[in-house]
């Protein structure tokens, strides 16, 4: 019996990793396959984003820069989306640009996605603009502080950048009255901080995945106005527009939709952890009886 | 000459980029933005020799018939493949300034069809490993490891709508047990402590690499002596 009892423990202790892999996989593809949704409430960190783009006057001039790749595409994109389809619910002009070569195939995707999907009377040029990509990541930030069109010649598609009446009252980074990034590593949110924002006194916010979002914390709130933390933190700033814009119900629910598998998946986890500390202990105090016995 | 060049380009441009951060006044703004230009056309060039490197090390697998050189003929068949339709503009608009992954283009069907599935396939794999990983890593042995596991917990099921659901009856004097409270303490309490500890470590080796970079001490970016 007690040998019994002891194999069950190790073998709780030593589960097989197979079993581990096809429960995460069922974690996550069943609530996808029963549409599970939870309900999200925007935090404190992610409200002051959404009351920054909220409070900019009609028109103001926002710098979206997407530094992601495919990779992190279930985090990164819905809060890209979000931001974007945010500021041209409030009738701002978008500048699109990325500082990952990625990124800009990204920014197609919002641009498809969003701006011609949901917007599609905002015009090209005049309501908003794709910038494109260009090497130097945080060099680059630095080199279009003060000039833009310098390093920016054309849009995206090659055409001559001071052809584009957007780009009129533009020069530098200063111009702009927000910039938001949506970032997933080096160079990123943070340079957007460190070479731009502190730099100029330029409000910056955005979001990163959730490894990376313990690292901004030192920049929150005095030079990161706001921050998007992993699927959470998209689903938390979907959950404000649709709060405050019911009306993009349909549209701005990916990331709270996504939220339900996540959230199994989390407790999947939690669940092994669980299990193997209790099996630990259980055979730690039946040792130490052993040797006082 | 080879080195007195390169170390005195170095020292000029070190010292002009640190006095345009603390002196905003003409001409050193001008020159850090030109200083930051030549930087963006220098970066584009690691782009060749990161290429360059690429085909060296996989034709040299290939012909020396190492045990992997079918992984670096598919590796450089989809580089040679991607560069070309890329730099050609294969279905786009032709010239330099053509919009290059623009809808039809070959490069765009390739990002879509190839690029997107590996690289997103590659990291979902993450949530199996990290769950396996947890499982056995993530043992009370230690009062530290303890610390660790009820923290990890707790960010766990904070960063999700569960860590409401779980607490949100606590009345008001507990709130600060209440599970989404609780993580974004731990994020920006002991989280930012440690994360400003290493910040400033590595900020102060920043400066003193830069020093040792713009005095010409440390000259390891020249290469060997020849």
């Amino acid at each position: 019996m007690g040998k019994s009892k002891t194999g069950f423990l190790d073998r709780l202790m030593r589960i097989d990793r197979r079993v581990i892999f096809i429960l995460i996989a069922l974690a996550v593809a069943i609530p996808m396959a029963l549409n599970l949704v939870f309900v999200v409430r925007p935090s404190p960190i992610v409200e002051a984003i959404f009351d920054k783009v909220e409070s900019l006057p009609p028109g103001s001039k926002v710098l979206i820069s997407f530094d992601y790749g495919p990779s992190t595409v279930p985090e990164n994109q819905p809060m890209a989306d979000a931001m974007t389809r945010h500021c041209l619910i409030k009738g701002h002009k978008v500048y699109l640009m990325a500082v990952w070569a990625t990124g800009e195939a990204q920014a197609n995707v919002t641009i498809d996605r969003v701006i011609r999907g949901e917007f599609p009377d905002r015009e090209n040029g005049v309501d908003w603009i794709h910038l494109g990509y260009k090497a130097g990541n945080q060099g680059l930030i630095n080199a279009i502080f003060n000039d833009i069109k310098g390093m920016f010649t054309t849009d995206v598609t090659g055409r001559d950048i001071n052809t584009f009446p957007i780009m009129a009252s533009v020069n530098g980074l200063r111009d702009f009255d927000l910039i938001l990034s949506a970032a997933s590593g080096k160079p990123g949110l943070k340079e957007w901080v460190q070479f731009a924002g502190d730099r100029g006194n330029i409000p910056v916010a955005g979001g990163v995945t959730a490894v990376e979002a313990p690292l901004l914390y030192p920049y929150y709130p005095r030079q990161l106005l706001g921050l998007m933390g992993g699927l959470q933190g998209a689903a938390e700033y979907e959950a404000a527009i649709v709060r405050a814009y019911p009306k993009y119900r349909e549209t701005s629910m990916v990331a709270v939709r996504s939220m339900g598998p996540q959230t199994i998946a989390h407790l999947v986890i939690i669940f092994f952890v669980v299990v193997g500390n209790v099996a630990f202990f259980i055979q730690r105090s039946r040792e130490k009886k052993a040797r006082v016995g | 000459m080879r080195r007195e060049i390169p170390l005195f380009i170095t020292f000029i441009i070190g010292i002009a980029l640190v006095v345009a951060l603390f002196i905003p006044r003409e001409p050193f703004p001008e020159l850090d933005a030109e200083f930051s230009r030549w930087f963006d056309i220098i970066a584009v060039f690691a782009f060749v020799l990161g290429g360059g490197n690429l085909l060296q090390v996989h034709v040299d697998r290939i012909t020396r018939r190492h045990p992997d050189k079918w992984f670096s003929v598919v590796t450089l068949v989809g580089f040679l493949a991607t560069l070309v339709i890329g730099l050609g503009k294969i279905g786009g608009d032709p010239g330099l300034k053509g919009n290059y992954i623009a809808e039809g283009t070959w490069f765009k069907v390739i990002y879509d069809a190839v690029f997107t599935p590996l690289t997103a396939t590659m990291f979902s794999l993450l949530a199996f490993f990290v769950a396996s990983a947890s499982y056995r890593a993530f043992r009370a042995k230690t009062r530290e490891a303890t610390i660790l596991l009820v923290a990890a917990f707790i960010i766990l099921v904070g960063r999700t709508p569960l860590g409401y659901y779980l607490t949100f009856w606590l009345p008001d004097p507990l709130q600060f047990l209440h599970i989404p409270n609780l993580s974004a303490w731990i994020l920006s309490g002991p989280n930012l402590a440690g994360q400003r500890a290493i910040m400033i470590g590595i900020a102060l080796g920043i400066i003193a690499t830069s020093l040792k970079l713009i005095l010409g001490i440390e000259r390891g970016y020249l290469g060997g002596e020849k």
